[in-house]
């Protein structure tokens, strides 16, 4: 049973994710379009961040505001991503402490 | 093959090797980003009741990180097929949108590629991939965006097993700040794109706030709010962006 819900749920995550790949096949975008489908990769940046961001430690929300600023301020130098990402979590990890 | 090559006209040469190099590179965030959370999820998935290798062919056949956790939750307090399905899709359904953009941008590539490419979409290989959508016009262009997306997949599934074999042993303090990862890069992803063009900030700081509303004043469904504050705050990118910001 854990199997067939395991395909269940590979089914209904994968026919979203292609279906784009057959519709943007056959339609030219007017340029209006074409700006609202490049807004959303920025769009989505933000909605995944916030509020999602305040329940690394769920208790204390501003834990994970401070990782973000941390996180932040890095990505300000233009350094490579991963240096944002060591300096967050070594931020949650000296307040968690 | 040459004259197949030299009949299109790509907005740079590279070898197959390079593109395949920098897609790797591109991904390494996110390999190093999924590890200790696909970790963590198979840790979960393990005390849920499920085996190694149902845990680990979860992470194979749907590669959706927040999804499998919720599953595994769910399994465990013995939750229903059609239930667990259900809740898949609604906090998947996200991918349908970033899709539409992705393809959008990829549009010059062959179909069976984009087809291929589309099944490996997660919040982060889109991001990663969009920001870096230009490769889509260099030569071998798909093998940067297949790169990419491999060395994420292989961290997710390598991880799971991993944590379904290790168990628990992890430091608690340890996985708890790991779990800022993901957040950190999509941040180090949208700053450098702020400091460029600071309309796009308003676009991302109006997505936070809609979803904020949504999530904690309307009560919907996380999937869904994500969805509908995505949509609702890229409009605002008809008015602000600019045709060549792709």
């Amino acid at each position: 049973m854990i199997m067939a819900t395991i395909i269940g749920m590979a089914i209904v995550t994968m026919v979203p994710r292609f279906i784009p790949a057959f519709i943007m096949e056959k339609i030219s975008l007017r340029p209006w379009l074409n700006r609202w489908l490049n807004a959303i990769p920025f769009a989505a940046l933000g909605a995944l961040v916030f509020p999602g961001i305040m329940t690394v430690i769920p208790e204390q929300p501003w834990i994970g505001l401070l990782g973000g600023l941390t996180a932040t301020i890095i990505a300000l130098f233009n350094l490579n991503v991963i240096f944002a990402v060591v300096g967050a979590i070594l931020t949650v990890f000296l307040l968690t402490m | 093959m040459g004259n197949i090559e030299t009949a299109v006209n790509y907005s740079e040469e590279q070898t197959r090797y390079t593109a395949v190099k920098k897609g790797a590179v591109a991904g390494f965030p996110i390999f190093l980003g999924y590890l200790p959370i696909a970790i963590a999820y198979g840790v979960l998935a393990k005390q849920s009741g499920l085996t190694t290798f149902e845990t680990t062919m979860m992470s194979v056949l749907v590669f959706a990180g927040a999804a499998q956790f919720m599953a595994a939750n769910m399994m465990a307090q013995g939750a229903l097929f059609l239930q667990i399905v259900v809740a898949t899709f609604v906090l998947n359904f996200r991918h349908f949108v970033m899709s539409m953009s992705f393809m959008n941008k990829i549009r010059t590539l062959p179909l069976r590629w984009k087809f291929g490419l589309s099944l490996g979409l997660t919040d982060e290989t889109f991001t990663v991939s969009s920001l870096n959508g230009e490769e889509s016009k260099k030569q071998h262009g798909m093998y940067f965006f297949a790169s990419l997306i491999l060395v994420a997949y292989f961290s997710w599934v390598f991880g799971s097993f991993l944590g379904a074999i290790i168990g628990d042993a992890l430091p608690t303090t340890l996985s708890d700040s790991m779990g800022i990862a993901l957040y950190a890069m999509f941040i180090g992803l949208l700053v450098p794109s702020v400091k460029k063009e600071w309309r796009v900030g308003i676009i991302a700081i109006a997505a936070m706030l809609i979803n904020y509303i949504l999530m904690e004043q309307v009560g919907l469904e996380v999937g869904w709010a994500i969805v509908v504050s995505t949509i609702l705050a890229s409009f605002l990118g008809i008015m602000l962006l600019k045709e060549e910001e792709a």
